[in-house]
């Protein structure tokens, strides 16, 4: 298929409506309104659901309904929504129904602003809901990544029986830019056998979030821990960019991700061996990816210090904490409530990295109050 | 010629249900009402296409109690859960089964919701005055001056405002096709209860729209009365405020019967 010019929120609809999805709720919120509109349009005239909602705590049950009964389905919001639905996020993962989730992430706390933010990180990594669990978190620095990660997060969802996440931020919902289309899929005919389509020669199904005793609801939680465990053996995906004789690493995602590739092509012209990890999915993140190249720091022409950018107060950071274990300092640049970096910010920083390497390369040093971005910059962690 | 003895099965557990013992209190009329749905869902032979939502509260484990796929929802969310499984499967039934504190408190809005879209769903409402689950707080049904673990010096509708009325709410709103009220404080309230049942399951079978039913139901255990005297409760307390009747029926539906 040819590429046209797409709005990321539009393609992310049509990406879903192509892998089969055969039942929408959600809710309007900026800035992720395109893509409720895209369904409600295409899915009425591909005879297939699309309703919406009276708020985000109905779209996500309703969700779930539609998830019990075995279809593909789907929702879409940005941060305050997502809050509303971290109780049905809950339900969800604890009754192994796959769904899809998209938020497209904008300024926060509270009710903040429609501006591009990742500072949704925790929140959807981090379980996005009480008890114990964890969704697989994709996340596109592009509209062409949007429409192959809605594609994957169907089939993640499905092979799982999980929530799977697409974590857009505004500026991926709202850009447009040439990308593909992947090609319709019908969706499935046949339901799976675990679905609530009546209970028609064969004993009852139940699908429920209620284990009273402490016997069955920890076997439910070993299960759901392992399910978790094998996710993050199998399904760890990532970007390096001239990573493999980086100095100075860059870890980002998303657009920060993508912003950074820019700054790190202006540093190599500058004679800076920086290099780039982006993890594509934010859960499981990429451990393994960051620590061999850590690993490397023993080597002569390796990793000397590790930047992260994130479009919050620093979220991702701490994953990239523990994973770096204090073997190489860990620094952090961050812009919030909206503002996206310039490649020159980010630049800035590594040219600051490059000058500081051969003054300070103790462990725990980027605890230094000293070694704070510009100070027309701020957020150093 | 010696005389042949014939035994007649005259009464037989439904298919519909369970053969298992419930939870319920002794005297509390939850599964009365559940029996009377598992016998309707049989007599009308629907019981293999049929989907269950369970609500949050004293009959949260319904889905122990009824032969039927079931799904659990989270409080007060089993409209919006029938909704999504309705919508993808139009020709199952699905039904919701949920309490005072469930549908009229914190789920209010997806009942609204789901009324208002004309929803062709069927929705069992309990109302017994009470927060049962939780060991008996106040309820947005609870009578005023009754006493319950949140309201020791009995409800004070000046500072909780009173009662609410779900039947007359849900009926003046465009989307709903029928609303009733009805109790099963004796034989004579029972009967007008299953045969509303089967009212409201044929209102969804024929895609006619939005059904529920109120009972009037009782809490011996949480009201501190006998169950008999809970009986009596219902009829001489709840009765007066909570007129038993047909709030909404729309003429596709009186042309049903």
């Amino acid at each position: 298929m040819a590429k046209e010019l797409l709005k990321g929120n539009v393609a992310i609809a049509e990406a879903a409506i192509r892998a089969g999805l055969q039942a929408y709720f959600g809710y309007p919120i900026t800035p992720q309104t395109e893509l409720l509109e895209h369904m409600s349009l295409r899915m009425p005239q591909l005879g297939r659901v699309f309703l919406q909602a009276e708020s985000e705590l109905a779209a996500i049950n309703m969700v779930y309904g539609a998830s019990c009964a075995g279809v593909r389905v789907m929702t879409s919001s940005s941060g305050p929504g997502i809050s509303l639905m971290q109780e049905g996020l809950s339900y969800i993962a604890c009754s192994e129904v796959p769904v899809v989730v998209v938020d497209i992430m904008r300024g926060g706390p509270g009710l903040g602003n429609i501006q591009p933010t990742q500072a949704d990180y925790n929140q959807l990594t981090k379980g996005a809901g009480h008890g114990d669990f964890r969704s697989i978190v994709l996340a596109p620095s592009s509209v062409q990544e949007a429409i192959d990660f809605t594609v994957l997060a169907f089939d993640l969802a499905d092979k799982y029986r999980t929530l799977a996440i697409l974590a857009g931020d505004g500026m991926v919902g709202q850009m447009m830019e040439p990308a593909e289309l992947p090609a319709m899929q019908k969706p499935p005919v046949s339901r799976p056998n675990w679905a609530l389509t009546g209970a028609r020669s064969r004993p009852k199904n139940i699908i429920t979030s209620l284990f009273l005793s402490a016997e069955n609801l920890e076997e439910v939680n070993t299960r759901l821990q392992a399910k978790i465990n094998r996710i993050k053996a199998e399904e760890v995906r990532y970007e390096e960019m001239l990573a493999n004789d980086a100095e100075i690493l860059i870890v980002a995602f998303g657009t920060a991700g993508r912003i950074a590739k820019t700054a790190i092509r202006e540093a190599r012209l500058q004679g800076i061996r920086a290099g780039l990890l982006r993890p594509i999915t934010l859960f499981p993140f990429p451990f393994a990816p960051l620590d061999r190249l850590v690993q490397d720091s023993q080597r002569e022409r390796s990793v000397k210090s590790v930047l992260v950018v994130e479009m919050s107060a620093g979220q991702m950071v701490e994953d990239v904490r523990l994973g770096v274990r204090g073997r190489v300092p860990v620094y952090f640049y961050g812009r919030t409530g909206g503002a996206v970096p310039l490649p020159d910010e980010i630049l800035d920083q590594i040219l600051g990295l490059a000058r500081r390497q051969n003054e300070v390369t103790e462990p725990g040093a980027d605890y230094r109050e000293d070694l704070q971005g510009p100070a027309s910059t701020p957020m150093a962690a | 010629m010696e005389e042949k003895w014939v035994e007649n099965v005259v009464y037989e557990r439904p298919l519909s249900l369970s053969g298992v013992a419930t939870h319920y209190c002794p005297g509390c009329t939850h599964g009365l009402i559940h029996k009377l749905i598992g016998e309707v869902i049989d007599e009308l032979g629907i019981r293999e296409r049929t989907v269950a939502v369970a609500p949050v509260g004293c009959s949260v484990l319904l889905y122990n109690y009824f032969e039927l796929d079931c799904a659990e929802a989270a409080h007060g969310r089993a409209p919006a859960m029938a909704t999504g499984l309705k919508r993808v499967q139009p020709d199952r039934i699905v039904f919701t089964y949920q309490g005072d504190g469930d549908l009229a408190s914190i789920g209010i809005a997806e009942i609204i919701w789901a009324a208002t879209r004309g929803e062709n769903i069927t929705v069992f409402f309990i109302n017994n005055a009470i927060y049962g689950m939780t060991g008996g707080q106040m309820a947005p049904t609870s009578l005023p001056g009754q006493v319950t673990g949140s309201s020791p010096m009995g409800r004070d509708v000046e500072m909780t405002g009173m009662p609410i009325r779900m039947a007359e709410l849900l009926a003046g709103l465009p989307g709903s096709s029928y609303v009733v009220r009805r109790s099963v404080y004796d034989i004579r309230t029972i009967k007008d209860a299953r045969k509303a049942i089967r009212t409201a399951f044929r209102v969804q079978m024929s895609g006619a729209g939005f059904s529920l039913i109120e009972f009037l139901s009782s809490c011996p255990t949480n009201w501190g009365l006998a169950p008999y005297e809970a009986l009596n409760w219902i009829k001489e307390n709840m009765v007066p405020y909570y007129p038993l009747g047909d709030y909404k029926v729309v003429d596709m539906v009186k042309e049903l019967k």
